[in-house]
């Protein structure tokens, strides 16, 4: 399946173009080249939800961080908002990640206030933006709490108000709920949705999961073993209005036929089992 | 108070009271050692005497000096090691190997070099205490989860901000360990400073009071030496298990 | 070699600093590198180093003896019943922050001016971290291998030797290696005190005597052996970690 055909028309907006980026890394310890990315062309609309989905190892992560701007490419550039990325992160850009990032010694409002702080913003306007940020995450109640005192559920939430807070144009997600049970996944998979709808912002999520991909996205974009290129992309045409239950929809167990039939294959060569 | 801690009181104030009737009967030898509470009566008595409250003073002046010179050099010595791998790599044995090392072997040295004042005492203190806090800065900033230095990245942070907003709060529960060890082995090193040879001081007191057979004033000042360090330091474990705690990481 | 040059480099730099120290602070309080190295080989060759440092020799072989069996022996019940290890951590830890310095007049009364003496010393000082790495090797021992041990039905001399031992292997040794370093300790500085004869003996009598090539001999030698024996104990010790 080519990704052109099913990437925005030419002359439509795009927040997000990705052409040729490939990355080559020297690994630590064996020093042996490693090949993370090959060729990798990608471009989102504004407000789209792309999912990329792959076997471990296939470079997800490294295209996440050359996004972001935290890595610089080897091959290939990244232009966000009409300007290129170039070995910072740009600004309007929030992310979150898979290990717990919520900082202990402060309470969780003054987690979820902590990069807005940093904004030199007034202290009605944080005031106001936390309050909102944490009663959308359903955390109000826990505002003087400490991230010991709680889930790793609820610290997740503590992650994404933090990022909510700072009203990015582009969230960038790399399998944030993989530390979390399959429920929880679920449930906050809602969650996301509603951020994304808040925000109106673009969102490219990396995951592992099948279902995950299939409910949350606009389209999917599935990623070969190592070195990782994108195979397939799939649209899933759900309505902006989604949530968990589209897990009931026919169409759903089509797309997660449609992936596994791609990824089964890279799996298994990931893993090193013959195909 | 739970079983454990019966026990426990049980055994310390048995063990005082065994000594104190040992004494008391003649089995301890009196020329050897006198009896717990007499011990008290000396250590109050002492206490209210000028002489020994200059050695006291200069006692604590002196170990605090130690500590802060500790403290201090330590820490910027693990902030340079972790910022220049290079050196640590070569550091890095010795660091592990020090205190297997007598390190008081070179106090003689040091009064030698400095002269017989204070300043041989602060430095011994110093020079023991140093490597604890350098040891537990490096462990601090070797522990700091990347996800944080990507978090801070991520908002775009300054080197500056990205130090002193998250890695140095990251951390403090290390190296408010190692404050807690760099005080343990100041106050071992500038006490035994002043046992070996010293102008003043308690250790120094004690060490005349053992050579004029003066037992009581002996006893009674090792009393006091044990009762503030075991103080000292018990009020440091609390403030650092208060610290581990707030981190989450008790 | 990149490391053996950055490890000479370092060597380097330090002797150059020792030259400068001595420089700025004169042969009342150091002596040269050279001077040093001189002394440190007329030492090595002189019978009277040697007879001291098989003084010392004796009295750190006995404080090792009675620290690790000792050690070992009171850490092992205190491990096995959990009772008996709560009720004395709080102990062992204020027992241990104690200077032992404060005690050496108390040991000098009870024990007189010598060998014993020395002994005594060295044993306080290295027992401590034995009894309370070996308590804590037995304690922190996974309740999965206890239970594995018992579904095995193996009887209590069985499950100390074959299980329990082997699983707390890294710790006690870790705590014997700290053990022999303080020992060392300890039996010097009696020495210092307690004796006429032993290294720790020749380090103050060369202080009083103001022989400062000399002492900044002993103490180089001193340093020296400990680091390598140090350097020697931790490898053991780091390969006991990576197996276990």
């Amino acid at each position: 399946m080519d990704v052109r055909s099913q990437a925005p028309p030419i002359d439509a907006p795009v927040a997000l173009d990705v052409s040729g980026v490939s990355h080559t890394f020297v690994a630590q310890g064996s020093g042996a080249q490693v090949c993370a990315l090959d060729g990798i062309d990608l471009r989102l609309a504004p407000g789209e939800f792309f999912s990329v989905i792959g076997p471990s190892g296939c470079g997800k992560s490294t295209l996440l961080e050359i996004v972001a701007g935290l890595t610089r490419p080897t091959e290939g550039r990244v232009v966000f908002d009409g300007r290129e990325v170039l070995g910072e992160v740009p600004d309007g850009v929030g992310m979150v990640f898979q290990e717990d990032a919520s900082f202990p010694w402060l309470s969780v409002w003054d987690n979820v206030a902590f990069g807005l702080r940093r904004r030199g913003a007034d202290a009605a306007e944080i005031k106001r933006r936390v309050d909102y940020a944490l009663r959308f995450v359903g955390l109000a109640d826990f505002a003087r709490h400490h991230p010991r005192q709680l889930s790793g559920g609820m610290r997740q939430r503590v992650c994404i108000a933090r990022t909510l807070v700072l009203e990015p144009r582009l969230i960038l997600l790399d399998e944030p709920f993989g530390a979390l049970d399959q429920q929880t996944r679920l449930v906050m998979g809602e969650e996301l949705l509603r951020l994304w709808r808040e925000t109106g912002a673009t969102v490219l999520l990396i995951t592992h999961g099948l279902d995950e991909a299939a409910m949350l996205s606009d389209r999917i974009g599935v990623m070969s073993a190592r070195p990782g290129r994108f195979i397939a992309t799939l649209a899933t045409g759900w309505p902006r209005e989604r949530d968990s239950q589209v897990v009931n929809e026919p169409h759903f167990g089509a797309l997660t036929g449609e992936m596994w039939t791609h990824l089964r294959a890279e799996s298994m060569r990931s893993i090193g089992i013959p195909p | 108070m739970s079983r454990v801690g019966v026990t426990r009181a049980a055994i310390v104030i048995g063990a005082i009271g065994v000594i104190e009737v040992c004494c008391r009967t003649g089995v301890i030898n009196h020329l050897t050692m006198i009896p717990p509470s007499a011990m008290f009566v000396a250590a109050w008595h002492l206490l209210g005497m000028g002489a020994i409250q200059r050695d006291l003073l200069f006692t604590v002046t002196n170990t605090a000096a130690a500590i802060v010179i500790a403290v201090i050099a330590g820490f910027v010595a693990g902030v340079i090691l972790n910022a220049v791998p290079r050196l640590r790599r070569i550091v890095d044995p010795l660091l592990a190997a020090y205190y297997a090392v007598p390190t008081f072997i070179f106090y003689p040295l040091l009064v030698a070099m400095l002269g017989l004042n204070r300043a041989p005492l602060i430095a011994i203190g110093a020079v023991l205490g140093v490597v604890a806090m350098t040891v537990n800065t490096l462990a601090g900033l070797d522990r700091i989860p990347r996800v944080y230095l990507r978090t801070a990245a991520a908002m775009r942070m300054s080197r500056i901000a990205t130090a002193l907003l998250v890695q140095l709060p990251a951390a403090t529960p290390h190296l408010v360990t190692g404050v807690k060890l760099a005080v343990s082995y100041s106050i071992v090193g500038t006490i035994a400073g002043e046992f070996i040879l010293s102008v003043a001081g308690l250790g120094r007191a004690m060490s005349l009071a053992y050579n004029n057979l003066d037992n009581a004033t002996m006893y009674g000042l090792m009393l006091i030496l044990i009762v503030t360090v075991t103080l000292i330091n018990l009020g440091i474990y609390e403030w650092e298990r208060a610290v581990h705690r707030r981190w989450g990481l008790r | 070699m990149n490391r053996r040059f950055d490890g000479a480099l370092f060597t380097l730099a330090v002797l150059l600093l020792w030259e400068l120290l001595y420089r700025v602070v004169g042969s009342a309080g150091l002596s040269s590198p050279l001077t040093t190295f001189a002394a440190v080989v007329h030492l090595l060759s002189s019978g009277a180093f040697w007879k001291n440092v098989s003084a010392t020799a004796d009295a750190f072989a006995l404080a090792v003896v009675f620290s690790l069996a000792g050690g070992l022996a009171i850490g092992l019940l205190l491990g096995l019943s959990r009772f008996a290890g709560d009720v004395f951590d709080p102990i062992l830890n204020a027992l241990t922050a104690i200077p032992k310095i404060t005690l050496y007049p108390v040991i000098l009364l009870f024990f007189g001016l010598g060998m014993e003496a020395k002994v005594a010393f060295g044993t306080i000082h290295g027992i401590f971290p034995v009894i309370i790495l070996t308590m804590n090797g037995v304690r922190n021992i996974s309740p999965v291998v206890r239970k594995a041990a018992r579904a095995m039905r193996l009887t209590p001399a069985q499950t100390i030797r074959t299980v329990l031992l082997p699983a707390a292997l890294p710790e006690i040794v870790s705590g014997m290696r700290i053990g022999v370093s303080l020992a060392l300790l300890g039996t010097l500085i009696g020495e210092l005190f307690a004796s006429d004869r032993g290294i720790g003996f020749m380090l103050i009598q060369s202080v009083e005597h103001s022989d400062v090539p000399t002492t900044m001999a002993i103490t180089v030698l001193l340093f020296a052996v400990a680091v390598v024996g140090g350097m020697a104990m931790l490898r053991v010790d780091r390969r006991l970690h990576q197996g276990g």
